[in-house]
C-alpha cells in the first residue's frame, strides 16, 4: 500500500478534475465562455510534459556517468511518455484556439515553439533509431538530449516572452490570475496539475517496466 | 596555457588544410552565390524587403549547414584518432568552433555583399546593425552546428541526421536573428535591438558551455 498511494492519489485527482472541472462554477467571460474549463485539461499537459522531459535529462546525465542500460531505458521512456503529453497539449490547445481565436493553428508564438520543441524530441528518437550499437546509442542520444534541453527551455519559457502572443499573460494580455477573481478555478486547476503529473509519471514507470522485461527476454 | 597553445595550433592546422585545398570555402561560396541567383531569378516580382531579409537568413542557414558540417563529418576515423591522441577534447572543440566562426564570417560577409549587389532595393539603412546580426549569426550557427555535426558524425550517417538534429535547435536562434535583422532593415534605433543581441549572446554562451561539458564524453570512443 505504501508504494501505490501516489497512483491512487493521481487517479482520484484526475477523476475529481474531470467531474469538478465540468460541473463546478466558472467565471463568465466574453469570448472564453465555457471553454475556460479547458484550462484544467490543456495546461496540466504541459506541466506533465516538462516534468517528464526533466526526468529524461536527469537519467541522460546519469547514464553518461554510470553507463548503465537501465538509465538509458529510463531516459528514452520518459521522452516517449512526455511526447504523448506534448501532443495532447497541442491538440487540446488547437481545439481551444478554434473556439476562441478562430482557427486551429493561429500562428501564435507559443503554439509554434511548443510544436518545435516536440520536433526536438522526435529528432532525439530518430537519432536513437539511426544507431544500432546499444552502448554507443545510449551515449550519443544522452549527449543530444542534454544538449537540446537548454534549447527547449529557451523555446518554451524565454522566447514567447519576447514576442506578442494570444496566450494570457503575454503581449499585453492579462494573465489568467486576473480572470479567476473568486479563486474557484484554483480549487480545480492545482489538483489537475498535480494529478496529471502523477499520471504521467505512472505512464512512464509502466512503459519502463514493459521495456525492461522485453530487454531481459531479448538477452536470454 | 596548455589549452590555449593547443587551440592556436589546431586552428592553424585547420586554416592551413583549408588554404591548401580551398575546397570548403569555394564550394560553399559557389553554393551561396548560385542559391542567391536562383532566388533572384525565381522571385523577381517580390518587392517586400522583409521577405528578402528572411530569404537571406534561410540561404545562410543552408549554406552554413553545408559548410560547418564538414568539420567533423569529413574527417576520417584515423584523423580523429590522431587529434584525440595529440590534443584535449576541449581544444579540439574550441578550435573547430573558432575556425568555423571565421569561415562563416568570411562567407556571410561575401554573401551579404553579393546580396546587396543583386537586390538593389534590399540594402538595409542601418548596415552596421545588420552586420552585427551577421556576426552573431555566424557565431551561433557555428557553435550549434559544430556540436551537432560531431554528434551526427559519431552516429554514423551524416547528411540527413545533421539536418534533422540541428533544425529544431537552430530555429529559435534563427527567429531571433531574423527579428534583429528586421530591426536593421526597418532602420529602428539600436535601443530596440538590445534585447535580441543580449539573448543571442546568452544562447551562444549556453551552447558553448553545454558543448564543452558534453564533448569529452562524445569524443571518447
Amino acid at each position: 500500500m505504501h508504494k501505490i498511494w501516489w497512483k491512487i492519489l493521481g487517479s482520484i485527482l484526475v477523476i475529481y478534475t474531470a467531474i469538478a472541472g465540468l460541473l463546478l462554477g466558472v467565471p463568465h467571460l466574453a469570448i472564453l465562455n465555457e471553454t475556460i474549463r479547458n484550462l484544467y485539461f490543456h495546461v496540466p499537459m504541459w506541466f506533465a510534459m516538462i516534468v517528464l522531459f526533466s526526468i529524461s535529462v536527469f537519467y541522460s546525465v546519469k547514464s553518461l556517468s554510470s553507463k548503465s542500460e537501465i538509465d538509458d531505458i529510463k531516459a528514452v521512456e520518459s521522452v516517449n511518455a512526455g511526447i504523448i503529453f506534448g501532443l495532447l497539449g497541442l491538440i487540446t490547445g488547437a481545439i481551444w484556439a478554434k473556439y476562441t481565436w478562430g482557427q486551429f493553428w493561429s500562428f501564435d508564438p507559443k503554439q509554434n515553439f511548443a510544436a518545435i520543441s516536440v520536433l526536438l524530441y522526435f529528432a532525439y528518437l530518430i537519432l536513437r533509431n539511426a544507431i544500432d550499437e546499444e552502448q554507443k546509442r545510449a551515449k550519443i542520444s544522452a549527449i543530444y538530449n542534454i544538449f537540446a534541453f537548454p534549447m527547449m527551455v529557451v523555446l518554451l519559457f524565454v522566447l514567447p516572452r519576447l514576442k506578442d502572443s494570444l496566450h494570457p499573460g503575454n503581449g499585453g494580455n492579462p494573465g489568467f490570475n486576473s480572470y479567476d477573481l473568486d479563486s474557484r478555478m484554483r480549487m480545480v486547476f492545482y489538483p489537475a496539475c498535480l494529478g496529471w503529473i502523477l499520471i504521467g509519471y505512472w505512464v512512464y514507470t509502466i512503459r519502463f517496466r514493459i521495456r525492461n522485461i522485453e530487454n531481459k527476454q531479448q538477452h536470454n | 596555457m596548455q589549452l590555449a597553445k593547443e587551440v592556436k595550433y589546431l586552428i592553424h592546422k585547420e586554416v592551413l588544410l583549408e588554404w591548401r585545398s580551398k575546397y570548403t570555402i569555394n564550394g560553399v561560396l559557389l553554393y551561396v552565390v548560385s542559391t542567391i541567383f536562383t532566388c533572384y531569378l525565381s522571385f523577381v516580382s517580390l518587392g517586400d524587403k522583409l521577405t528578402w531579409n528572411a530569404l537571406f537568413w534561410i540561404i545562410m542557414l543552408f549554406a552554413s549547414i553545408n559548410g560547418v558540417s564538414k568539420s567533423f563529418l569529413q574527417e576520417t576515423k584515423g584523423q580523429q584518432l590522431y587529434s584525440y591522441i595529440l590534443a584535449s577534447p576541449a581544444a579540439v572543440l574550441i578550435s573547430k568552433t573558432v575556425y568555423n566562426t571565421l569561415l562563416m564570417l568570411v562567407l556571410t560577409t561575401i554573401a551579404l555583399g553579393f546580396y546587396t549587389l543583386v537586390f538593389d532595393s534590399f540594402t538595409p539603412p542601418d548596415m552596421l546593425l545588420y552586420y552585427v546580426a551577421v556576426v552573431l549569426g555566424s557565431m551561433s550557427f557555428s557553435t550549434v552546428f559544430t556540436m551537432v555535426s560531431a554528434i551526427a558524425s559519431k552516429a554514423g550517417n551524416g547528411g540527413m541526421l545533421m539536418a534533422i538534429l540541428s533544425f529544431p535547435i537552430i530555429i529559435p536562434v534563427l527567429i531571433l536573428l531574423i527579428k534583429l535583422a528586421k530591426n536593421a532593415v526597418d532602420g529602428l534605433p539600436w535601443e530596440n535591438s538590445y534585447d535580441e543581441i543580449a539573448m543571442l549572446l546568452v544562447v551562444n554562451v549556453l551552447m558553448v558551455a553545454t558543448s564543452l561539458l558534453l564533448f569529452p564524453y562524445l569524443w571518447r570512443d
